[in-house]
Order: C-alpha cells, then structure tokens, then sequence
C-alpha cells in the first residue's frame, strides 16, 4: 500500500467530497455519543437516527473521495487511517455537546447550513454529488426540524432551560462563521458548476436561524469572539483528537477485525 | 451445483429477486418497498441487480444484497452483480399498494402522501390511522422512531402506540 499524501494536496474535486463526507461523519460521531445517555427515550432514538442518517452520508463522499483520489483508499482507510491535520471538516461539528442544549445549538446551526447546502447541490454538474444530496436534503430536512423544535421548546420553556439554551447558543456560536468561508479551491470548483458557494448559504441560514431564535425568545450573541477556523485546512480544536482517538482505536489496534 | 440459468428468464429472476423480504420489516418484500430498481443482464450474459436504500445510513442494505445473492444463488450460475444507486433518491410513493395493506395488518401505519416538496421545510403531516384499532385521533409521539424510517405515534382511543412510516 502506498503511503497516502497529505489530504491537502489531493485533487480539488476529492478533497471537496472530503470536506463534506469529515463534516458528516464527525458529527455522526458525535451524535452517536447520545447512544443511551439522552435525557428520554425518544430522544435517544432521535440522536442517534441522526447519526445513522450522516453516517450513511459520510460512507458516501468518503467512498466517492477515495474514488476521486485513485489510489485504491476506501471509506474505511479514509476514516480509520488518518490523522488529525489530514481531517478537512469545519470545527462546529466537532465541539463536544456534554451539556443537552450544547449538543441542540450545534444541531441548528449544522443541521441549519446542511439543508442550505444540499439544497443548492442537488443541482451540481457532478452527477454523485448531486444524488447524495438528493437523498440527504430529505434527511435533513427533518434534522433541521427536530432541532428547531428543541430550540424553541428550550429556550421558550422554564427560566432555567432558557438560561441554558442561550448559553447553548453562544457557546457554539463562534464556530459558524467557518461553514460560510469560501477559499480558492472551492470558488473553483463552483466555476465548474461542481461546488456549492459557501457564502451565499449564509443569508436563507440566517434568515431561518433568527426566526427560530425569535419564536424561542432567545437572542443571537452582539459580542462575541469568532474562532480562527481553519478545519478545511486541517487546523482542529483540542477536543478533536480525543474524539478520533475513540473512533479509530478499535481499527488501528486490531487491523482488518470484522464482526 | 446444479445450475439452471438457461431456464431463467430476466422477468423470472426478477420475480425470484422481489421475494426478498426488508429484515427489518419483514412482511414487506424488496418489491412492496420499491427498493428494488431493476433486473437485468449485462453484455457478458451477467445478471445485474440494482437496489437503491430507503436512508442514506440504512443498515438494513448489506443484509439485503447478501439475501439477493444467496436467493440467486439457488437458481442462477456464475456471478451476480448487486448494484446500489442513490439517484433518483427513493420516495415512498413507490411502496406498493399491497405493501401498504400488508403494513397494516402488520401493526405499522402506512406513509401517506408526500406532504410538500422536497426543499421545502417539514410540513405536519396528517395524523396517520391507528393500524389496530382504526382510529384518526392519533398523537405523534417522536419523529424518530426504531428505524430510521419511521416516527412513533400513540392512539388516543384505543391507548396503544405504534409505529408509523415516514412519507419522504
């Protein structure tokens, strides 16, 4: 097996189904972490059915990126085998949720962005983009659902769940500006009618975003510090190498283990 | 093994094929759910089977395509091709008619129609039947459920819950 290069210096078009596929299969991750620790039942279910439908996109554009790539890496050698600075997801979605209204605030403004996206992808000129976006945008659409119905109940509910809701909000609030970034590689590959212009999702993100925030009487942070970012060139915060470390242990300890 | 390919007709394959039941659903087979997109025979005199999932993440589509292999390999010699596409993206305004009577009798409200397109934000949908007791007054309990395929619901009349398929 060749050593595989850097992720950063693969072709524009795997290294774009790269940023989306890391997006979603670290925030399946996360989701996942839910698994029979969520507040109820119902949600539990919820969390995680989350996590399958992400994860089922992530196999998707991980497959399709070791495709593009060439060099006979699959899903598995994509999402085991690399490290940390070779992993190109914004840093949003890997924020640790410990706190419930941490974990719903992430939920909106991911879930928010994600419907954005897909919902301007089902129109790429890249025929295996554009499927998996078909299928996702149903997804998440009911993602984007669930999380506004949180945000609403939450922060329109007991003064101490709104005091936590809002501290949700501004917690995660300095890691959305990074989903509407745009960088060289992507304005060209939306010249090429394959990408999706990052920054143009921002207005209709907004627009829902405040909408719900206004329903849950809960307010969008005046002041407050915006991360440096930086995932997209496999700069990651210091909780993201705890959270390969889980995932990828079982493969790299016990190499090609099945069940 | 004894082979009898020369006796199989693509339609007869596909016949064969539709049989295979949903693991997780197991009175619908791949056909009632409209899964099953196509049979047919390559240039090489191959047979070619193209399914396409419900979900993106559903788990259920490794079982199936082993359960197609295994049923074809009864009746069919040499290899056959499983093919799983995402495009066009499955709705459930392709399950069967006499899919959805079978999910009734089976306990699991059946999708209605579509309640907006696909861009749009998610629309309540009408509140399904109770599938035991016949009821309208239905209450959604959670819009995920035990597959990622359906919600939870409870009757308000007969006090049961049961689980209803998600129209997409």
């Amino acid at each position: 097996m060749t050593v595989p290069v850097s992720t950063l210096e693969l072709a524009p078009s795997a290294q774009y189904a790269l940023r989306l596929g890391d997006d979603a299969l670290v925030f399946a991750q996360r989701l996942g972490e839910w698994s029979a620790k969520a507040p109820e039942l119902e949600e539990d279910v919820a969390l995680t059915n989350l996590a399958l439908d992400l994860l089922g996109q992530a196999r998707a554009l991980l497959t399709y990126a070791g495709t593009l790539e060439g060099a006979g890496r699959d899903e598995d050698a994509l999402a085991f085998l690399r490290d940390e600075r070779d992993w190109v997801n914004v840093q949003l979605v890997e924020q640790p949720g410990g706190d419930f209204a941490d974990t719903i605030a992430r939920q909106l403004f991911f879930s928010a962005y994600q419907f954005e996206l897909y919902g301007r992808l089902v129109d790429s000129v890249d025929e295996t983009l554009a499927a998996v976006a078909a299928k996702a945008i149903k997804e998440v659409a009911y993602h984007r659902d669930h999380a506004a119905q949180w945000v609403i109940r939450l922060g329109d509910g007991t003064a101490d769940s709104h005091a936590r809701m809002q501290a949700g909000i501004e917690r995660m609030w300095p890691y959305v500006a990074e989903l509407f970034d745009s960088d060289e590689l992507e304005r060209d590959l939306v010249g090429q009618g394959i990408a999706v212009p990052s920054a143009e999702l921002r207005e209709p993100w907004q627009r829902f975003v405040d909408d719900v925030l206004a329903e849950a009487t809960l307010s969008l942070p005046e002041r407050l510090w915006t991360a440096p970012g930086g995932g997209r060139r496999g700069i990651h915060t210091e909780s993201f190498g705890y959270l390969l470390a889980e995932m990828q242990h079982l493969h790299r300890s016990h190499p090609g283990a099945r069940w | 093994m004894v082979s009898v390919t020369s006796g199989l007709t693509v339609a007869e394959v596909r016949e064969l094929v539709g049989a295979v039941v949903d693991p997780e659903i197991p009175v619908l087979t791949i056909a009632d759910l409209g899964i099953l997109r196509s049979v047919d025979r390559d240039a090489d005199g191959r047979i070619v089977v193209t399914i396409t999932p419900t979900y993106s993440g559903c788990p259920a589509m490794d079982v199936i395509t082993a359960d197609i292999r295994g049923t074809l390999a009864e009746h069919v010699a040499g290899d056959v091709e499983v093919r799983t596409v995402l495009a066009p993206a499955w709705t459930t305004d392709w399950m069967s008619e006499q899919g959805k009577r079978k999910l009734v009798e089976y306990g699991i409200a059946p999708p209605g129609s579509r309640p907006q397109a696909a861009r749009g934000p998610v629309l309540l949908e009408l509140s399904p039947r109770c599938p035991r007791c016949g009821s309208g007054r239905t209450r959604m309990v959670s819009r995920f459920g035990s597959t990622a395929c359906k919600s939870i619901y409870s009757c308000q009349d007969c006090l049961e819950p049961f689980d209803h398929f998600k129209a997409i």
